[in-house]
């Protein structure tokens, strides 16, 4: 568990309206699961109403393996919310997993300093509160 | 009509004092600007039929109100962020090619520092999110991981860009001390009086790898203004017209997501660029300056790449002391940017650009300056730019 995490969750949660809250109901149950269009097959994270490929409004919340990589990440000296100040220096990442789709994450086995480009991730879940499941990353071996 | 290249021109700027604490509101900021840049101009309030707002702080109609304008004939907005006022310049160029409007002004600003601070009690401008359609983003999917500002989103863009193509921090330090540089030869500059060193650069303190304190902007209180007009009306105006020879803009897609995007260094500016220098029929190296977007050090050499000024993953060895100062072959940032004059969402790098086209700029005066770039980049990778030319 990532410092600052024990005890009342001080951290703000995410704000889980409309296809947000379908995404983080998986969570909550320890699933990945992206939207996936059930006319051309393709997956897509952020979620929206529609196939940017193909057009149809049809489509599957698909089960991702939950193995990645990461693509990117930033280390926070200066949090911008004071909630995160305990936190410091941590590392906001992104992730990409092998679906195609890429997500915001923390890498939390990971020093900072030790990140990198390609490093393979897992998804674990977080329970952070009763309400919710934050998806999480730790190094693939 | 074939195109918008030189159907419209600056012919009036203006800018407010930049401070850290105004004691104004931002509307009377920028209500100052508009005087500043009528009177540049020479013309009176009533003669402005047209107003493309500024992205927050007050409504076109509120400036109509306080100008007096009885009949305003057209109002729009513009929300790209720091992309916002270069993108005005396309609305505003349409107006008036188009007789919807003769006289257009293009005001912004803001109080960056004594208001929107997050320490300062604010929401935040540059540290933490803006509105619309990034919010849900952010709200839903960036918050929980506590990356919530624009430091820490364009800093994956550059984390990643100095990974694969071995970018030093260097050559975001030549941003940095360029910049500063620059702006001890402008009065108006914050930042004059202070200079900077590259070792100054590498000592600073980090506030989200890989930016430390000096590959961030400035946040000040502050506002500028633009009037643009037809060629016609340019004529019996105070000052000599600058030409909008080329303006475009452009969205990196998807735009509300910055993770999701297929090749991550494909932003607006990507798509706007090729679009601008074809409308005004010039090429990069006609370009005798650049003043580019520069919230970050890093996003001003994204810019630069994804301008063509040279290939991807090549920005170091384009950005040195040498080409982009003063006398070099491109000067970036004359009047010290974002980063060492004012942050004024980059409405002050059209008013740098008009004064360098209208050889006004005294000890930082590009010689013999005929054509400049100006670049916008605001939200998520928004951008847009004008080619402008005396």
């Amino acid at each position: 568990m990532a410092a600052g995490t024990q005890g009342e969750y001080k951290l703000p949660l995410p704000r889980m309206r409309g296809p947000a809250a379908e995404f983080y109901k998986f969570c909550k149950a320890h699933e990945l699961r992206f939207q996936r269009c059930t006319d051309c097959g393709t997956w897509r994270h952020i979620p929206r109403d529609m196939c940017a490929k193909c057009g149809s409004f049809n489509f599957e919340w698909a089960r991702s393996s939950g193995k990645g990589a990461v693509f990117s990440w930033t280390v926070v000296s200066q949090p911008m919310l004071p909630q995160f100040a305990p936190l410091v220096p941590y590392a906001p990442a992104v992730v990409e997993l092998e679906e195609g789709v890429r997500m915001v994450s923390w890498v939390t086995d990971v020093k900072p300093d030790d990140l990198a480009l390609g490093m393979p991730v897992e998804v674990v879940f977080d329970d952070v509160t009763p309400e919710a499941t934050l998806p999480k990353f730790r190094r693939r071996r | 009509m074939e195109s918008l290249k030189d159907k419209a021109c600056i012919v009036g700027v203006g800018e407010s004092a930049f401070t850290r604490g105004s004691g104004k509101t931002e509307l009377q900021l920028m209500l100052e600007a508009s005087a500043m840049a009528l009177n540049d101009a020479g013309l009176k309030p009533h003669d402005i039929d047209g107003i493309v707002g500024p992205p927050l702080g007050a409504s076109a109609e509120h400036f109509a109100a306080n100008l007096g304008i009885e009949d305003l004939r057209y109002s729009a907005y513009v929300q790209m962020g720091g992309a916002s006022p270069v993108v005005a310049l396309q609305s505003a160029a349409m107006a008036v090619a188009f007789g919807v409007a003769n006289c257009v002004l293009v005001p912004c600003g803001w109080n960056g520092y004594s208001v929107m601070r997050v320490s300062a009690g604010g929401q935040g401008g540059s540290g933490s999110a803006p509105p619309g359609p990034l919010a849900a983003t952010i709200g839903a999917y960036y918050l929980p991981y506590g990356a919530v500002a624009p430091v820490q989103w364009y800093a994956w863009l550059a984390t990643r860009h100095m990974k694969l193509y071995g970018t030093p921090f260097e050559t975001m330090g030549t941003i940095a001390v360029t910049s500063r540089k620059n702006a001890q030869l402008n009065p108006w500059a914050y930042m004059r009086g202070r200079p900077l060193t590259m070792d100054d650069y590498l000592k600073s303190r980090w506030v989200s790898y890989p930016f430390r304190l000096y590959d961030c902007c400035l946040e000040t209180d502050a506002a500028g203004a633009v009037i643009v007009t037809s060629p016609e009306r340019a004529r019996d105006l105070r000052r000599p017209p600058v030409y909008i020879s080329g303006v475009a803009e452009g969205h990196p897609y998807p735009a509300d997501d910055i993770p999701a995007r297929p090749d991550p260094f494909v932003i607006g500016l990507t798509f706007a660029a090729p679009k601008a220098f074809r409308m005004a029929e010039v090429t990069p190296q006609d370009l005798d300056f650049a003043e580019i977007y520069d919230c970050f050090t890093y996003v001003v050499m994204l810019q630069i790449e994804a301008l063509g000024l040279c290939k991807r993953g090549e920005v170091k060895d384009f950005v040195t002391p040498e080409r982009i100062g003063l006398d070099g072959e491109l000067p970036v940032n004359t009047h010290g940017g974002l980063h060492s004059e004012a942050h004024v969402w980059g409405i002050n790098h059209i008013v740098e650009a008009t004064r360098q086209l209208r050889h006004e700029c005294g000890e930082r005066q590009v010689k013999g300056a005929e054509v400049g770039l100006v670049t916008g980049w605001g939200d998520f990778g928004d951008g847009g730019l004008a080619i402008l030319r005396r």
